[in-house]
């Protein structure tokens, strides 16, 4: 290849490869790469782009469903919501990003996720997040929260995507490694659905959207230094998102999509040109031929190696039909995006790549897509966490006190302070904004609803990957019964430590197979996901966090409930049965400082007839508030319920085999406490006897306290107090 | 009433102030792109929220220099009814049929949430509808609604009785604590000498619907469409 | 030819910003900070070689786009001068 310099062992090792790899790369080609090649090959084969340890456990996951339109593979998953519409969606990790920058990284995460999604033809609807950071009293941890929240809310909000819902956790596992996963909802016609194939030969291969500089350009310093000496200052930094570019890119793309001009459209996310063009041509079984001296550049004497790899956002890549270039050309235009015909598709099955009139890449497409190398990676059965001996956990002094303390703590006090910086109402659609147990957005113009859900419980999943897997999908899925809805399938997002290592494979290959499990119990399958892994710092690796997206369909939004208690005298129920688990429990973790004991079971049959019993109970209007129980148990449940009505709540714990702080705060999974009008109890009850879900009568609803028989009640406003003061208290200090 | 909505790029609030005025008045209204140098024969108006052009000089600075706004501060000078919500109250600062200017929020976050406004007259267009010193509640959700002007501004203001809307606590009451982003004398919304401008923070065009954000921005948009008729 | 527009609020404007970061610097330990006003720098490359001119045309963009004089001043540089 023209002007390539000599790639060493040392180049190779920079770039990712291993010996083996290296080796494949040069049968492959038949001859030594060149950089550029050995850049493309470097990002293509690379853990985010192929996969390459996970698919084989990936590949356990139920995908089918009648409900689904299509499963991973695809920029996103799409499922069905009926009337010819369907939901498309997808989450994706920026966590290494967003700790180095961290508004800038989370910021381009909500821009990279946006565009899986309305790449596929949709327009999103709502953006979730679930975001981990290390320990409160970590001295960087207020500035990442800081960062990331503006981040979040800085992108979605000037693009005008509701941020509707999700979750914050605080782990000093994460003091090196924060996680940010963002997670896009869209809606889109069945019929006018885009994927990323390419097809034909010589047509057109378009470029439109920001234009590319040297952002995030990752390979090897030397490498790059060894091609072009005068590169010292143009290193590339981080990415950074431009907003406003985003939203005329998805004004323009869906403008054109209204047209039939469109074979194949793809992003330009992670290995942006390189990936984004290799994955079209693959998909379709085509060659493509690119020319660099036609992408539109922000910089001065960009190589073709820089090109390839850059990671400049706002950017797409299109196939589009022969001649309709200059209508296309005019919708991007009118929106004052970069519009450039760059390449087209072959019949030979290769990238093939000129810059500057010279050959700088000839590869087979197969090697990069699907003949992407696969490791089944050696792993340990992950060490499960002993059971906890109950005895050896003091009751409280107060039920009640210790509920002020743990609504309070980190844990679980109010995310007001985070939420109430992300635009949650732009749309006019947003039924059931964040606090609840799933978000609620109205599909536009009809009466369906979307219920929406980001759920994983990384301390179980560290006891015990397996049941830790099972329970976040659980625990999805429950979230969004809450609402009434039907949940319809799930998007992924596995945060693990470094795959070469065989504990942090087993506890990756466990937390798989446990949601798997839970996945075809409750019909839920997995249709989009992405894998996140070295999640480490000096070898400590983060809580194995497989993030789980779930996405439901409530067909009538005026039948659904939330959480809030309505009125004095409801009654109040608990489905499921009693608390009777404290191992990793929030209460064992605030109250007595431990972390010990294993989670708790999920019981699949339990969690699905309960769930089924759930929605019937909302559909026919039998109750008015329900609640799912996990985080703290039963009583916080109650107490959340309590403070979202503003109305107290009075029960007491009947269960006389079971201590009475073991049923307020297990964690016993499949479990909801609801709100039954007055007059109602006695149907709810006999209910759920009949169809075999266990049940117990709370107490009711009324007045402005929260009362525990035996104990001095607590104010509502006290309560309230010590919910809403810790973060806004803790944010405050940034600026102490 | 015939009505226009001005579409900036980068406005976002568009469709949601398109979908209240067809909700209230039967019919869409136009609209019209930014480059434009004609504005339709209309009754009223709209600018809606948005990001216009990023706001990366300055909130509403780069919309306000589109060719359309020419057209728009004519119309505003003649009397015709201009609504600015939010980037669209910004905006109209910008161009000057609106005094004041829209500073970052005081405690530098953007901030969505609900808010307690008092309509302080309802002798204008847009609040004509509401009883007398009414009590709503509308969302905001911006980084950069906090009203100045100097105070000689802010006394004529006052002293024409063209402050709007202002942040007053659950019992109408005009106190710090109610203010939700550092504007001088809690100013949430100002119209014109004349009456006929409006610019507000809050977001009426989210507040139309029991199921999503309330109903007490519907009596805004009715009272125009009685109004206008 | 290059131009530098400094922009900064007007003294009596209240600059959260710029006491946001009087706090942060004290909160570091710096002492005797006495204020801290936060503005921008707008960088202009310009043809032509008259620097009076270009300072009358600068001060233009500046009057009808770079500030804004309800709550800005400007400075204007014209290759460092």
């Amino acid at each position: 290849m023209t002007g390539s310099p000599q790639i060493t062992m040392e180049m190779v090792r920079q770039h990712g490869l291993s010996d083996d790899e290296y080796g494949f790369v040069t049968n492959t080609l038949g001859r030594e790469p060149s950089l550029t090649e050995l850049g493309i090959f470097s990002v293509m084969w690379s853990e985010h782009c192929s996969y390459k340890s996970s698919k084989v456990w990936l590949k356990t996951l139920p995908t089918a469903g009648p409900q689904v339109i299509c499963g991973p593979g695809e920029n996103a998953g799409i499922v069905d919501i009926g009337d010819g519409q369907c939901a498309i969606f997808k989450m994706e990790s920026h966590n290494h990003p967003s700790y180095i920058e961290p508004y800038q990284g989370a910021a381009t995460g909500v821009g990279g996720i946006m565009r899986d999604v309305f790449t596929m033809g949709a327009r999103p609807v709502a953006n979730l997040n679930a975001l981990r950071f290390g320990a409160p009293e970590h001295p960087k941890t207020r500035h990442l929260v800081a960062g990331v929240v503006a981040g979040i809310g800085g992108y979605g909000n000037c693009v005008g995507i509701p941020t509707v819902g999700g979750e914050v956790g605080f782990d000093a596992a994460y003091n090196g490694n924060i996680l940010v996963n963002a997670m896009c909802v869209g809606v889109a016609s069945t019929d006018k659905i885009f994927y990323a194939a390419a097809s034909g030969v010589g047509n057109p291969v378009v470029y439109v959207g920001s234009k590319t500089g040297r952002d995030g350009i990752h390979g090897a310093t030397m490498a790059s230094a060894e091609f072009d000496d005068a590169t010292d200052e143009k290193r590339p930094t981080v990415q950074v998102g431009d907003p406003f570019t985003e939203k005329l890119l998805l004004e323009a793309c869906l403008e054109l999509m209204e047209e039939d001009a469109i074979i194949g459209i793809q992003d330009m996310g992670a290995a942006g040109l390189t990936s984004s063009s290799v994955e079209m041509a693959d998909k379709g079984g085509v060659g493509i031929a690119l020319d660099l001296d036609k992408v539109p550049q922000r910089e001065i004497g960009m190589t073709a190696y820089e090109m390839m790899l850059s990671e400049s956002q706002e950017r797409m890549l299109m196939v589009l039909r022969p001649g309709r270039e200059v209508d296309a050309a005019a919708i991007f235009e009118k929106w004052g995006l970069d519009f450039a015909v760059i390449g087209k598709t072959t019949d030979t099955g290769r990238l093939v790549v000129h810059h500057n009139g010279d050959l700088k890449a000839d590869i087979p497409l197969h090697a990069l897509g699907d003949g992407a190398p696969e490791y089944d990676r050696p792993w340990v059965e992950p060490k499960l966490a002993q059971a906890l001996n109950i005895d050896t956990v003091p009751p409280p002094d107060s039920l009640l006190g210790a509920l002020e303390t743990m609504m309070g703590a980190p844990d679980l006090a109010s995310r007001a302070w985070i939420w109430s910086q992300y635009d949650r109402t732009i749309g006019g659609d947003t039924v059931s904004p964040p606090g609840g147990d799933a978000a609620v957005v109205r599909v536009h113009g009809t009466a369906k609803g979307l219920a929406m859900s980001v759920d994983v419980t990384p301390r179980y999943c560290f006891a015990d990957p397996r049941e830790g897997g099972k329970q976040a999908v659980a625990e999805c899925w429950r979230n969004i019964t809450a609402t009434g809805a039907l949940p319809l399938a799930l998007t992924d997002c596995l945060n693990f430590g470094n795959p070469e290592r065989p504990q942090i494979m087993g506890q990756f290959a466990a937390a798989v197979t446990g949601m798997g499990e839970a996945a075809r119990a409750l019909a839920f399958p997995v249709v989009s996901g992405n894998v996140s892994l070295y999640n480490e710092t000096n070898g400590e690796a983060i809580l194995p966090t497989p993030s789980i997206g779930g996405v439901g369909l409530l067909t009538d939004i005026a039948m659904r409930c939330d959480i809030a208690l309505k009125s004095d005298g409801d009654t109040l129920i608990l489905i499921g049965p009693d608390g009777s688990h404290l191992g990793c429990s929030l209460y064992l973790k605030i109250i007595e400082g431990r972390g010990d004991g294993a989670p708790p079971r999920v019981d699949l049959h339990g969690e699905k007839i309960a769930g089924d019993f759930i929605r019937i109970l909302i559909g026919e209007g039998a109750v008015n508030a329900v609640h799912d129980i996990s985080d703290g148990g039963l009583l916080v449940a109650v107490a959340e319920m309590a403070l979202a009505g503003n109305i107290g709540a009075d029960i007491r714990f009947t269960n006389k085999e079971i201590a009475s702080f073991i049923q307020a705060f297990g964690e016993d999974q499949g479990r909801y406490v609801v709100g039954v009008p007055d007059g109602g109890a006695h149907k709810v009850l006999a209910a759920a006897r009949a169809v075999g879900v266990p049940v117990r009568l709370l107490g009711l609803a009324g007045g402005t306290e929260l009362k525990v028989t035996g104990e001095m009640p607590i104010s509502l406003q006290g309560l309230r107090d010590a919910h809403q003061t810790w973060l806004p208290d803790y944010m405050a200090g940034a600026q102490a | 009433m015939k009505a226009a909505v001005i579409v900036f790029p980068g406005s976002n609030c568009d469709r949601d102030a398109a979908d209240a005025l067809t909700w209230v008045t039967g019919r869409p209204p136009a609209m019209v792109w930014h480059t434009s140098n004609e504005l339709p024969n209309v009754d009223l108006i709209v600018i809606p929220g948005g990001f216009t052009h990023g706001d990366y000089l300055r909130v509403g600075a780069m919309a306000a220099t589109a060719p359309i706004m020419g057209e728009v501060f004519r119309a505003g000078i003649r009397g015709v009814p201009v609504l600015g919500i939010c980037n669209g109250f910004q905006i109209l600062c910008e161009t000057r049929l609106l005094p004041g200017a829209l500073m970052r929020n005081a405690s530098l976050n953007f901030i969505c949430r609900e808010v307690n406004l008092k309509i302080e007259t309802t002798a204008t267009p847009f609040t004509r509808s509401y009883p007398d010193g009414a009590l709503v509640r509308l969302p905001i959700a911006h980084h950069d609604g906090n009203f100045f002007a100097d105070e000689e501004t802010l006394n004529r203001l006052e002293g024409e009785g063209r402050v709007v809307f202002r942040y007053v606590d659950k019992a109408g009451k005009r106190v710090p604590a109610a203010n939700p982003n550092g504007s001088r004398n809690n100013i949430a919304g100002i119209a014109n000498a004349a009456g006929n401008v409006l610019g507000l923070m809050p977001h009426p065009e989210r507040a139309i619907d029991p199921a999503t954000g309330g109903t007490d921005g519907t009596a805004l948009f009715a009272g125009l469409h009685e109004a206008l008729r | 030819m290059k131009a530098v527009v400094k922009i900064r609020l007007k003294s009596g404007v209240l600059d959260p910003q710029g006491k946001a970061t009087q706090n942060a610097l004290e909160a570091l330990g710096f002492s005797g900070v006495n204020g801290v006003r936060q503005g921008k720098i707008i960088e202009i490359e310009l043809e032509g070689t008259d620097a009076g001119a270009a300072r009358e045309d600068v001060d233009r963009m500046a009057q009808a786009l770079l500030a804004n004089s309800v709550i800005e001043s400007y400075e204007i540089e014209i290759d460092g001068q």
